[in-house]
């Protein structure tokens, strides 16, 4: 039992925010019949929400900085058209007008970020401010009209995996691709184990590490396996293993690197890290322009799936990603969130989401649910902090098992501590 | 059962967190009228004794018996045990800056008739609770324009006017200077007269000694005894045998300062206050350091020691205005952090809670922090081991008492947090480390200890600056000492010729020597 709780890092009691995911997909396999976890399902979970997911990677590091971002929306709507209509009026081929759009993000967010790190406004002003500018320029530029865009550009939202290889029923390259995965995870943890006995550090229980592995490859070949087996055509989609990158990337950015650490302490504790010489200005800054640069990337997204770029693109998308960044753990206050726990919290909106919508359930109704879940997951987490325990969010990212005492910060994940409630004396 | 001559008894407390049993079987009795003091080192459990006291961990959340006036409480939060006549004023003052002392004072209590304030009696009230207290302040200035001294007194008269029968003190005179501090166990002992029971915790066994009737020793959750001060024999020496478990030879270990050359010197340093330009905080100041030594510097509160140092460190606080500094016989201009720290330039901040530590972070992370470019590849990416192993290096070097590195540094005693900040500035490899109240709030163990860390630093050739508000550990710990008085150094000081009475009158000299 003991050792069972260290795989999933703590209480069997808490199992938080993935075993609500696992949870509410079981939940909706039931109540649809079947239709949840069906290929093609699946496949539409990941297409039809990969832009969201794609914004809370960013959003995240704007929340962990202290800062928030409310012009997500209307950027990638600014972007959208600004692509649109520089591919069909310029006719620049699309991988060229991709780079264009992240161009514009980046001027974007250079724009929001000298407001915010320079001039000192708070993000919330400068991004409230920047959500109605960058509507406005959408429609200035697009004259409010839907603009279409071509389909090699279509395929960055639409698309999926080239059909290579033996006949099996399934998309090879999609299986390829989740043994890869596998392959890499296994390969990084024990690596980790090695290094870590080397230094004598605490190894936890092989007997552990081996369940944990053997969890998370059965769910990922799972996964892969089910969207390999697809309508024919189909695969895991491109916009799903853009996405699959980008928490790659900014995964290992966020913990493994320098800027990533600056980033938490600016969030932590921003005259702590002054006087520890991060260029806190700097970090404003570059958390600023990134979001609009993955916001560009969104606004791309959604229009290749859309298949064109309209007005009203990217309305409420802000609300949708910083719901996903706070169910997935963070902080109201800076200083906590992973990539992560943004992820898993994007995914539980997006499961809920689609099997609202398969059941039929109207938009309206959608809408007061989604708001209800984003409040009582919070203060479910709220709660178990105020109680002494750690955020079970936070607890589920993180790769080592908890220590015997309660919020330990590892790598992956980053805890609020139970500072209120255990501090000892000064 | 009911003695009157007893005002509190506690039974048996005992109290856990997840992980740590806070308190075990405490019992402590305080009589009616007396001074009694709490002693103990930081994590001993003193605090948390107070919290289950007042209501903070409130009835259910705690074992044992609360006897108040012979009967049996069970305050379930802290406004039962207030009107019950409770009060406890926190070492962390509950005051709001931008609300005036008088706002601040009937908080939760107004003077209002139907929810609408009625200011003139406000302020009157206010005026006759600071005359009580001793504090002539027109009550409608803002909190953050008084000193820490005096906001500690409006916490006092707020008390007062609550009808306090138990006056709870955490580290009254923590944050005050000679001055204010006299002022305080003054009107504490005006307190007593008046038949006010007061629970006093202190570190300063020097005020302790002199004002309580009664002391408690706690040490790791545990009672382990009372003395009764009264009856005589009670002296520093054996209250702090009673905290550590042993005596201490002397407060500070052996040391054999081996000076070298000047190496750092600032000459006529000039600094604006941030926000009001007509005002300098630092009035031409010059100085030295030379290496092996360290230097201290000694002044009043506000007298502008912590704004010269932030300001030599990187420029980090108000207008600089003019001035040089020379190190290594070179001139630099070190006008950012991140310059002074890789200049050599270490600051370890008067509080490390708000400016040293970021509580979210593990004491390996917090290690590094301060110089992370150290330990990272090109690209930026951290090597984790070479963290680990720098974090394990220090934590046995300084004896840091954690139970890995990887534990959350707000969860350690204030000492132990200090000891993690030390590490955090030993790491970047300083040739200069500034100190600002490097022990306040810390226990006499823990203090030794990082006296011990100083003066290793300065053995090994480096240049170390102290900055107290306690002329003993001054006394005790440098070469020399420079006096501050408004912004302007009135004078240094050998070890051979400072003592408390000549460092006293250059601290209150106000003809700077330069202007």
């Amino acid at each position: 039992m003991d050792k069972l709780k260290q795989v999933f890092g703590g209480d069997t009691r808490q199992f938080g925010m993935i075993f609500a995911l696992v949870a509410l997909i079981l939940f909706f396999q039931w109540w649809t019949g079947g239709l949840t976890l069906k290929a093609d399902n699946v496949i539409n979970i990941f297409q039809g929400n990969a832009y969201i997911l794609v914004l809370a990677i960013g959003m995240v590091l704007v929340i962990i900085a202290g800062h928030i971002d409310l012009s997500v929306g209307s950027v990638a709507a600014a972007v959208g058209i600004s692509v649109a209509m520089a591919i069909r009026d310029w006719s620049l081929p699309w991988p060229v007008a991709i780079l264009f759009g992240l161009g514009v993000g980046a001027l974007i967010g250079a724009w929001q970020g000298f407001w915010v790190a320079y001039v000192g406004i708070p993000a919330f002003i400068v991004t409230l401010a920047g959500m109605l500018i960058f509507r406005g320029l959408n429609q200035y530029i697009g004259k409010s009209n839907t603009v279409p865009v071509p389909e090699g550009f279509q395929k960055i939202g639409a698309g999926y995996l080239p059909e290579v290889g033996p006949n099996t029923d399934y998309n090879n390259l999609t299986l390829l691709l989740g043994f890869a995965i596998v392959a890499a995870i296994i390969f990084g943890t024990f690596r980790t184990r090695r290094n870590q006995a080397k230094i004598g550090a605490t190894v936890e229980p092989m007997l552990v590490t081996l369940l944990r592995l053997g969890l998370i490859s059965a769910a990922i070949l799972a996964a892969m396996a089910l969207m390999a087996s697809g309508r024919p055509g189909t695969s895991m989609p491109l916009s799903g293993i853009i996405l699959a990158v980008l928490v790659i990337i900014y995964g290992f950015i966020s913990t493994r690197t320098v800027v990533g650490r600056h980033i938490y302490a600016v969030g932590g504790n921003r005259h702590a890290a002054e006087l520890s010489g991060v260029k806190t200005k700097k970090i404003d800054f570059l958390v600023m322009m990134n979001m609009s640069m993955l916001a560009a990337l969104a606004g791309m997204m959604f229009v290749a799936r859309s298949t064109s770029s309209g007005p009203f693109d990217g309305v409420g998308w802000e609300l949708d990603a910083i719901a996903a960044v706070f169910i997935g753990g963070a902080a109201v206050s800076g200083g906590v969130g992973t990539v992560v726990g943004s992820m898993i919290g994007g995914l539980v909106m997006a499961v809920l989401n689609n099997g609202l919508q398969l059941k039929g359930i109207g938009a309206d109704m959608t809408q007061i649910i989604k708001g209800l879940v984003l409040l009582i997951a919070v203060a479910f987490d709220v709660f178990q902090k105020s109680q002494g325990r750690p955020s079970l969010i936070g607890r589920l990212t993180r790769s080592k098992p908890a220590d015997a005492s309660p919020a330990v910060p590892t790598d992956l994940g980053r805890e609020t501590s139970v500072d209120q409630v255990v501090r000892t004396e000064s | 059962m009911a003695d009157p001559g007893v005002i509190l008894e506690m039974r048996d407390i005992s109290k856990s967190f997840p992980g740590v049993k806070a308190l075990q079987n405490v019992t402590f009795t305080v009589k009616r009228g007396e001074v009694h003091a709490i002693c103990g080192e930081n994590g001993a459990g003193k605090s948390t004794l107070m919290k289950v006291l007042s209501g903070v961990w409130p009835h259910g959340t705690y074992e044992g018996d609360i006897y108040y006036n012979g009967e049996l409480s069970a305050f379930k939060d802290i406004r039962a045990s207030e009107s019950a006549g409770i009060v406890i004023i926190h070492q962390e003052l509950a005051l709001i800056p931008e609300l005036s002392i008088a706002e601040n004072m009937f908080i939760g209590n107004e003077q209002a008739k139907s929810g609408v304030i009625d200011w003139v009696s406000t302020n009157n009230k206010a005026r006759e609770l600071l005359a009580r207290v001793g504090l002539r302040e027109d009550p409608e200035t803002p909190i953050k324009n008084i000193g820490v001294g005096k906001q500690q007194l409006v916490e006092i008269a707020k008390a007062l006017n609550k009808d306090v029968q138990l006056l709870i003190l955490d580290e009254p005179t923590a944050a005050l200077n000679e001055e204010d501090s006299r002022h305080l166990l003054d009107l504490i002992r005006g307190l007593r007269s008046k038949g006010i029971t007061c629970v006093i915790i202190s570190h300063k066994l020097n005020e302790i000694e002199a004002i309580a009737n009664s002391i408690t020793i706690i040490r790791d959750g545990q009672t382990v005894e009372t003395l009764d001060v009264d009856a005589g024999g009670v002296n520093e020496d054996r209250i702090i045998k009673g905290m550590v478990g042993r005596s201490l030879e002397s407060r500070f270990p052996d040391h054999t300062p081996k000076i070298g050359e000047k190496f750092f010197e600032i000459s006529g340093w000039t600094v604006q206050h941030p926000q009001v330009p007509d005002r300098l905080v630092c009035k031409n100041s010059s100085f030295f350091v030379r290496q092996g030594e360290i230097v201290g510097f000694a002044g009043l509160m506000g007298a502008g020691r912590t704004e010269l140092m932030r300001s030599i460190f990187g420029h980090s606080y108000g207008n600089f205005v003019s001035g040089s500094m020379v190190l290594d016989g070179k001139p630099v201009k070190l006008d950012s952090v991140s310059k002074a720290i890789e200049a050599g330039i270490g600051y370890v901040t008067e509080d490390r809670k708000v400016l040293g530590l970021n509580l979210l972070d593990s004491v390996k992370t917090t290690t590094v922090s301060a110089e992370l470019t150290k330990i990272a590849s090109r690209l930026g990416v951290v090597d984790r081991h070479a963290e680990f192993v720098a974090a394990e290096d220090y934590r046995k070097q300084l004896r840091t008492k954690t139970p890995s590195v990887e534990y959350g540094v707000s969860k350690l005693s204030g000492g132990n947090q200090q000891k993690v900040v030390l590490a955090k500035w030993l790491f970047t490899d300083p040739e200069l480390l500034i100190l600002d109240e490097p022990t306040r709030g810390i226990d006499v163990g823990a203090k030794y200890e990082i006296y011990g860390i100083m003066q290793r630093l300065a053995e090994s050739g480096k240049g170390v600056i102290v900055v107290s508000s306690e002329l003993p550990e001054l006394l005790g710990l440098s070469d020399r000492i420079y006096t501050i008085c408004e912004g302007a150094i009135t004078g240094c000081l050998d070890k051979r010729e400072a003592n408390q009475e000549s460092l006293m009158r250059l601290m209150t000299t106000t003809t700077a020597k330069s202007a």
